[in-house]
């Protein structure tokens, strides 16, 4: 990523940032192949946005489209950040649930299923507290019961980011691509230093932010598997090759001798920087 | 958050049905879709309380050149009356109007 850009190439581009989700969904599928599952005009909405005085969107901002990727049938889940900043309410949750769980059925039986989701959220939506929670928990059991099957691949394109329950499940996936201009973490910074205080993160330094948990400091960790530009044909290309590589003998979320060791390598009287915890850490398995 | 009607007279049948936007700060989203009845329905759920006549003249504005048979369903987050009507021309577009 350090290599000069090519300015032609970068013009060139199809900015994945700047698509939609449903855009974005069609960039993943093979040409034509789109059929969109629940769609805005089934009007599946959130019943408990209205109830507080908060305008609900026709789809609930989850897209789920069924598909081909390399021929194989598919299903690919977008989040649409714009919307309540991607959080995952009630409906929202339950139709990615819904999505992976039908794909688990259709390998169960026999029926070769790729599963894609593409991340972009703040995590569980405040408004419907415990009832997206619950959905959260559900595609955590979704992702890890489909990932025997067959790969189940996440992408966090950005500017939104990965966080809260979320983030759980972008780190269950088999395998995870992210752009530089992504995060992915737990708590937001802006929600850490609402809590902690700007003495232990100053969510306005946006350097100090992306050298922690910004996608390229995340994959020299090696939390990531796929560091690319934001470019929806290059998405498109490194989501087939994660296909292509098929399902990991260990995945990531649980390779725990691994990262407990890690964990414990970790001196915590000191405060590590982005580049400490790389050096510490950034050995081997990040691309 | 406030729900406002219209009806208007309409002669045009339409065949397709589109969606446009999202409900994202200053935007919105217009789902556009055939009925039946020589007549068009517009049902505008908005975040913004107050602006009922802003709305009346933006919608009237569409229906001097808009004379499809159809349901339009808006979920407004805050756009102002240029965003609306271009959210609704593009609909419009979109279902060969």
């Amino acid at each position: 990523m350090n290599a000069p850009t090519d300015w032609r190439k970068f013009l060139a581009r199809k900015s994945f940032i700047e698509l939609d989700a449903r855009e974005r969904t069609k960039t993943i599928l093979d040409a034509g192949s789109f059929r969109e599952i629940v769609g805005p005009f089934d009007r599946l909405k959130s019943p408990w946005l209205p109830m507080q005085g908060i305008v609900a969107q026709a789809d609930d901002g989850v897209v789920i489209a069924r598909g081909t990727i390399d021929g194989q049938s598919a299903v690919v889940a977008a989040i649409e950040s714009a919307y309540q900043g991607g959080s995952m309410g009630e409906v929202s949750g339950a139709k990615i649930a819904g999505a992976l769980e039908c794909a688990l059925r259709d390998n169960e039986k026999g029926v070769p299923t790729r599963a894609v989701l593409l991340l972009e959220t703040g995590g569980v939506r405040l408004q419907e507290a415990n009832l997206g929670l619950a959905a959260i928990a559900e595609i955590h059991a979704a992702i890890i019961a489909l990932r025997r099957h067959v790969p189940v691949v996440g992408v966090i394109g950005g500017m939104v980011g990965c966080f809260g329950g979320m983030s759980l499940a972008a780190t269950l996936c088999s395998y995870l691509i992210v752009t530089r201009q992504t995060r992915l973490g737990m708590n937001g910074p802006e929600v850490i230093e609402q809590e902690a205080g700007i003495a232990e993160i100053d969510s306005s330094d946006k350097a100090l932010i992306w050298s922690l948990i910004g996608g390229e400091q995340r994959s020299r960790v090696g939390m990531v598997d796929v560091l690319v530009e934001d470019d929806a044909v290059s998405i498109a290309e490194q989501v087939r090759a994660m296909f292509t590589r098929g399902v990991p003998a260990v995945h990531r979320a649980a390779d725990l001798a691994t990262y407990v060791a890690r964990i414990a390598s970790i001196d915590t009287s000191q405060q590590l920087t982005g580049v400490q915890l790389a050096a510490l850490w950034g050995k081997g398995d990040s691309q | 958050m406030e729900t406002i009607k219209y009806e208007y007279a309409a002669a045009k049948p339409v065949k397709r049905r589109a969606h446009v936007g999202v409900v994202g700060s200053g935007d919105l989203e217009v789902l556009i879709e055939p009925i039946e009845g020589g007549i068009a329905k517009v049902v505008i759920n908005t975040s913004v309380d107050g602006f009922g006549q802003v709305w009346k003249t933006v919608v009237d504005r569409f229906f001097t050149h808009f004379d499809g048979c159809v349901a339009i369903e808006i979920n407004d987050f805050g756009a102002t009356p240029g965003v609306v009507l271009l959210r609704l021309e593009q609909a419009a577009e979109e279902i060969g109007q």
